[in-house]
């Protein structure tokens, strides 16, 4: 009996949830805001759907009905991309620790 | 490139963006951790874009939008102010949301080039998966527009409900499922456009009954959505790296939904089905009768605090609309220099999002390890001689653990009313979000300091 490969990325889906679960507990609190920054920029891998929707294509036609929307997608992703990862870097960047000179 | 180098490619992005997240624990490591998902998601692209090996005319076009999008994200990302986070992250997550329903319906449309079957005739896991995915990002899409909208100010902070609104969630809730079912039976186009336009409308309906103070919630919520849409997209292109990054942030926002409720002490679902201003008209009725009040000004604050040895800093949301953060921090300094030991406490829900004062008091250069959170500090007001409340209000309020008829009964508080003397700025003697009166104003303890909040910290720096 062969295991459906569906049921491979459900264990990978299933234990990913775990991971981030415990990930995320051990965020210090104070670290919420890039948390949320930082998941928002790294949910925009769904760009790799978007690339392939615009490139994959057979059409003679750069833009057809479905890479027309992969573009789209593209745009929007990249930034979320770009401007969540550098928010990010941003905001970590302000997080300093006391001066002992004082 | 074949197709198992790949996944490990795939796999790969995902680990890095696990240390990405889990960098996070201290912010020591967190700049350490943003590179691993910068590199994570250089890989995930490099690998696709070679994967597909489509370098004509259609590859220029990806690299100019790839420019145009990223050249609007850092610009956004470098001009934005601190205090503008939370409809900054808002307006992310809804991008995150159209770019899944982009994907889903690029699916439908060419199902071949995902090698889900023929237009017409699409594998029935996949079409579960890809409107499972659409519609969840639609959701976050509009939703997370209504929350900008909100969080920016262009449309009222204050719930918007009618009669008759949760029935109405529900029958469209069932009517996405009965629609994803025909869908697959009948593979009609028309079916999954309505699908799409449906979970439009349940975005904007979930979030236009909940108030401005349960932003927070809100935001965290919308955050799980984005995870979520994006996990069921990498169920339909069968891709790792969407799989676990989906998971990732789905269980992330999640569990910060799950703080946020916790802080404010009601059930997720108490929250999401409305907000508090419109049911407590009686309690705010009730207490308004006049009290003694006493108010001084930036003079007496000055003394107060010049005379302590320890103050007690409690930021809110009040601060941020302010944007008093530097002008608090100057009157920090120069009370150090006076000797004073101060510290900072954050209650989990003060401003608009999770962790909005940190970044706020990082901003003005506040060190982190003078920050701390309610329940590290919360027994130590009782040994503080000041405790300076600037921009919050129900988070205070003793209400919460003295009268059982409350709304905000039960709420973690701030045990402010603990330390010897209370300074608390506040433009009027108004109700906060909850609608409720704060007892903390007519103690004999209290100061009230009737100002801007900038102003007024401003003034009492110039005193010190």
């Amino acid at each position: 009996m062969e295991i459906d490969p569906f049921i491979f990325r459900l264990s990978i889906f299933i234990l990913s949830i775990f991971v981030g679960y415990y990930v995320v507990w051990s965020v210090t609190p104070s670290l919420h805001t890039p948390l949320m920054s930082v998941t928002n920029a790294i949910s925009s891998v769904i760009i790799v759907g978007a690339i392939i929707a615009s490139l994959a294509g057979n059409s003679k036609e750069v833009f057809d009905s479905a890479s027309i929307f992969g573009y789209l997608a593209i745009i929007l992703a990249a930034v979320n991309i770009f401007g969540g990862f550098l928010v990010t870097q941003r905001m970590l960047a302000m997080y300093k620790k006391k001066k002992k000179d004082k | 490139m074949s197709a198992n180098l790949l996944a490990i490619f795939y796999l790969v992005s995902g680990v890095l963006f696990i240390l990405a997240l889990r960098g996070l624990s201290s912010p020591e490591t967190s700049r350490q951790g943003n590179l691993y998902g910068i590199i994570g998601m250089i890989i995930a692209i490099s690998v696709t874009i070679i994967s597909v090996g489509n370098f004509s005319i259609g590859f220029l076009y990806l690299i100019i939008f790839l420019v145009v999008g990223g050249t609007i994200g850092a610009f956004i990302a470098f001009k934005i102010p601190m205090t503008a986070m939370p409809e900054l992250v808002a307006g992310f997550h809804s991008l995150v949301g159209l770019a899944a329903v982009f994907v889903a319906i690029s699916a439908f449309l060419n199902p071949e080039i995902f090698n889900l079957g023929f237009p017409g005739d699409i594998k029935i896991a996949s079409l579960v998966e890809m409107s499972l995915g659409a519609a969840i990002g639609a959701i976050t899409f509009t939703g997370s527009i209504i929350a900008f909208l909100k969080l920016r100010g262009i449309m009222s902070g204050s719930p918007i409900t009618f009669v008759g609104q949760h029935f109405l969630n529900l029958v469209l809730g069932i009517l996405i499922v009965g629609l994803i079912y025909y869908l697959c039976k009948s593979q009609s186009e028309n079916l999954f456009w309505s699908l799409i336009i449906i979970s439009f409308l349940i975005g904007i309906l979930l979030i236009i009954p909940i108030g401005g103070a349960d932003m927070p919630v809100v935001i965290s919520m919308l955050n799980s959505y984005s995870g979520w849409a994006a996990a069921g997209i990498g169920f339909t292109l069968e891709n790792t790296a969407l799989i676990i990054t989906g998971a990732l942030v789905g269980s992330s926002g999640a569990i910060l939904s799950y703080i946020m409720c916790k802080g404010m002490n009601r059930s997720f679902f108490n929250v999401i089905l409305g907000g508090w201003g419109a049911t407590d008209d009686a309690s705010s009725k009730k207490s308004s009768e006049q009290k003694p009040v006493k108010s001084g000004n930036a003079d007496d604050a000055a003394f107060l605090m010049k005379n302590a040895s320890s103050v007690i800093i409690v930021p809110g949301y009040g601060m941020a609309v302010a944007q008093a953060q530097h002008a608090l921090k100057e009157m920090v300094d120069s009370l150090k220099k006076n000797g004073v030991k101060v510290s900072y406490a954050i209650h989990p829900v003060a401003g608009r999002m999770p962790g909005h004062m940190n970044v706020l008091l990082a901003e003005a250069n506040v060190p982190y390890d003078e920050v701390f959170e309610l329940e590290d500090i919360n027994n130590d007001f009782a040994n503080c001689d000041v405790a300076y409340v600037i921009g919050a209000n129900d988070v205070t309020n003793p209400v919460a653990k003295t009268d059982p008829q409350s709304p905000i009964y039960g709420m973690p508080i701030l045990d402010v009313e603990k330390s010897k003397s209370v300074l608390f700025v506040k433009r009027s003697l108004s109700p906060g979000y909850a609608g409720i009166d704060n007892d903390l104003f007519y103690r004999e303890n209290t100061l009230m300091l009737f100002a801007d909040a900038k102003k007024m910290t401003e003034e009492i720096t110039k005193s010190l």
